[in-house]
């Protein structure tokens, strides 16, 4: 990956992560730590591969994009922010009365494809999309991002198994393995390990990846594309709150906001990495 | 006299599909029951537009969800219990809320299922259905009314229920039927008590009529297919003109039509309200006319019970 692409994601990715701060912090709740292992591969996909147009927004040839995780919706909404499809100010409202910007992301938002949030919901709407886009005979593209406790959900394999037996090559599913969810590892809760040999069985072609590695995203969406006749997924290892240190691998971070003390730490901590990035 | 006309509200919905089948936006889903949903008729038409989701009525609903808002007109059959029952929160969060073009079909609800018993005789799905925001729901009197509103549905842009049955009922309307979303239908006028029916109780109610007759009782018959919105103006005018109403419904007494019909009425026009429906209890297999007979949801039961409204005037 070209130097300057790689530093230009990694500075978009840091103001995300910010976005996620100010947003829970100042909504007083919401869901930090998936919203910050997810923080790299929204980047990557709205910035190095998806096909979106803020200016029409409901292009019919446009890439599709499903929050499965619906959760993790303040790293998304930071996207759709240096997306321009909604402005920088509106992050602040997050989960206020009469915002735009929903708990859970809402179709009626500028730049949301599908309403979620209630984990095992995504990947069906997202086969939907890619069947349209079959029966249409289009070649756009359908993303859909899940959490590794959200696929103890049935539903998820429902649609995996659809997926597959519709040949949806034109989908791929992404899970955010950040190993924990609200009660525990996903280990100690319910395992849904091996992960990949699940999805490979379920006719998937798979893809293991670093989860913050902006080089391993581009090597395995470049492979999802040239998959021919099943849908891909790609498995990423990610580390839940990351880039905020005291919310790194810590399960308690899943559903709640800083207070105004650890607020200032962890903003601190990402405005430097900003400046060095920006350096 | 003619001989009767009996057929299946789902016969109605085959003959809706065949129709809409040249349209390149219509998209019909099953969950491996198209035969018995009468879904599958579509295939013949056009066999690229008819998709099987197997046996997962939840993912059924998540991509019929996600093929509406590519500009997609979707229909998803199964059972009303799989359907409605199954899939209630798929349908809710994936359908209802995001406010998709998704027409909800499901055949065999109610206690007229017959023979396969309490695990697939739905008499809930009106009183979930009608509780969702943005959601029409729609029970059809008979096979013209079914292909009618079915055809109405495809026109209306949102989210529609609609419950079909397995059994053969009666023909009530004729070829020049027009239905109209939210609008309540007069099918025989009296002074006495209103009867409010809606399904395959309309005709049981239509045959109650006779039998008031003889107890010098007028009854005013009203069809209800729409359950939401509902047809205030028509409950609320009845209710003054008769002073009192009977409900007659082949769903739990909680939450359907009756509990529609009573929310309208103690709100603007109280009146004595009995409702006719199955009476918080689950089936049993049996021959569907005999259950329907058992359970109260007969034309001998309303007239029971329009007498009892009578006399609470």
């Amino acid at each position: 990956m070209d130097k300057s692409v790689l530093k230009e994601l990694e500075k978009r990715a840091c103001k995300v992560r910010i976005d996620v701060i100010e947003g829970t912090f100042n909504a007083g709740c919401g869901h930090p730590g998936g919203s910050l292992s997810a923080a790299d591969v929204l980047t990557y996909l709205y910035f190095n591969e998806m096909r979106v147009y803020p200016s029409n927004e409901r292009a019919e040839n446009r890439d599709r994009f499903v929050l499965s995780k619906g959760h993790a919706a303040p790293a998304l909404y930071g996207i759709l922010a240096q997306k321009g499809f909604i402005s920088q100010e509106e992050i602040k409202t997050l989960r206020k009365v009469g915002s735009t910007l929903q708990g859970h992301p809402s179709i009626k938002t500028p730049g949301i494809d599908m309403s979620t949030g209630s984990l095992g919901q995504g990947v069906s709407a997202a086969a939907g999309m890619a069947l349209a886009g079959k029966l249409d005979k289009k070649d756009y593209r359908v993303y859909a991002l899940l959490g590794d406790g959200e696929i103890e959900e049935g539903e998820v394999w429902e649609a995996a198994m659809f997926a597959a037996a519709k040949k949806l090559d034109n989908l791929v599913v992404i899970v955010d393995n950040n190993n924990l969810q609200i009660d525990g590892t996903v280990e100690e809760v319910n395992s849904p390990y091996p992960i990949d040999e699940k999805f490979e069985a379920f006719g998937f072609n798979v893809i293991n990846i670093d989860g913050h590695s902006f080089e391993d995203m581009e090597k395995a969406f470049a492979a999802a594309r040239e998959e021919k006749g099943r849908p891909t997924a790609i498995i990423m290892k990610t580390v839940k709150g990351k880039g905020v240190s005291f919310m790194e691998d810590v399960c308690s971070w899943h559903g709640k906001a800083t207070d105004a003390e650890q607020y200032i730490t962890a903003i601190g901590e990402l405005k430097l990495r900003l400046a060095e990035l920006e350096a | 006299m003619a001989e009767v006309i009996k057929k299946a509200t789902r016969e109605g919905y085959a003959a809706a599909l065949e129709e809409l089948a040249s349209n390149p936006d219509i998209i019909v889903m099953d969950a491996d029951l198209g035969a018995a949903t009468k879904s599958a008729s579509f295939k013949k038409f056009a066999p690229e537009r008819f998709i099987d989701a197997g046996i997962a009525e939840a993912n059924m609903m998540g991509v019929a969800a996600g093929l509406a808002t590519c500009g997609k007109t979707v229909f998803a059959s199964s059972f009303a219990m799989f359907a409605v029952g199954r899939a209630f929160e798929q349908v809710r969060n994936s359908i209802a809320y995001p406010e998709l073009n998704v027409k909800i079909c499901a055949s065999h609800a109610g206690i007229s299922v017959g023979e396969d018993g309490a695990t697939h005789q739905c008499n809930e799905d009106i009183a979930l259905m009608r509780t969702l925001p943005n959601m029409v729901v729609i029970n059809p009197a008979d096979v013209i009314e079914a292909k009618a509103a079915i055809l109405e549905a495809a026109r209306y842009n949102g989210p529609v229920y609609v419950r079909l049955g397995r059994l053969a009922i009666p023909q009530i309307f004729n070829d020049s039927y027009r239905f109209k979303i939210g609008k309540g239908t007069v099918l025989a006028d009296g002074d006495d008590v209103t009867i409010i029916a809606t399904g395959l109780m309309v005709n049981e109610a239509l045959k109650s009529c006779e039998l008031l007759k003889n107890h010098g009782i007028s009854a005013r018959v009203v069809n209800i297919s729409t359950i939401k919105p509902i047809d205030k103006a028509l409950i609320v005018e009845s209710a003054k003109k008769t002073g009192c109403v009977v409900t007659a419904e082949e769903h739990s007494i909680i939450g359907g039509l009756g509990s529609a019909v009573a929310e309208v009425l103690s709100e603007e026009c109280p009146v004595p309200l009995v409702r006719v429906g199955v009476n918080d209890v689950f089936g049993e297999s049996g021959p569907a006319w005999e259950l329907l007979t058992k359970y109260g949801l007969s034309a001998e039961n309303i007239a029971k019970n329009a007498v009892s409204a009578v006399a609470k005037k």
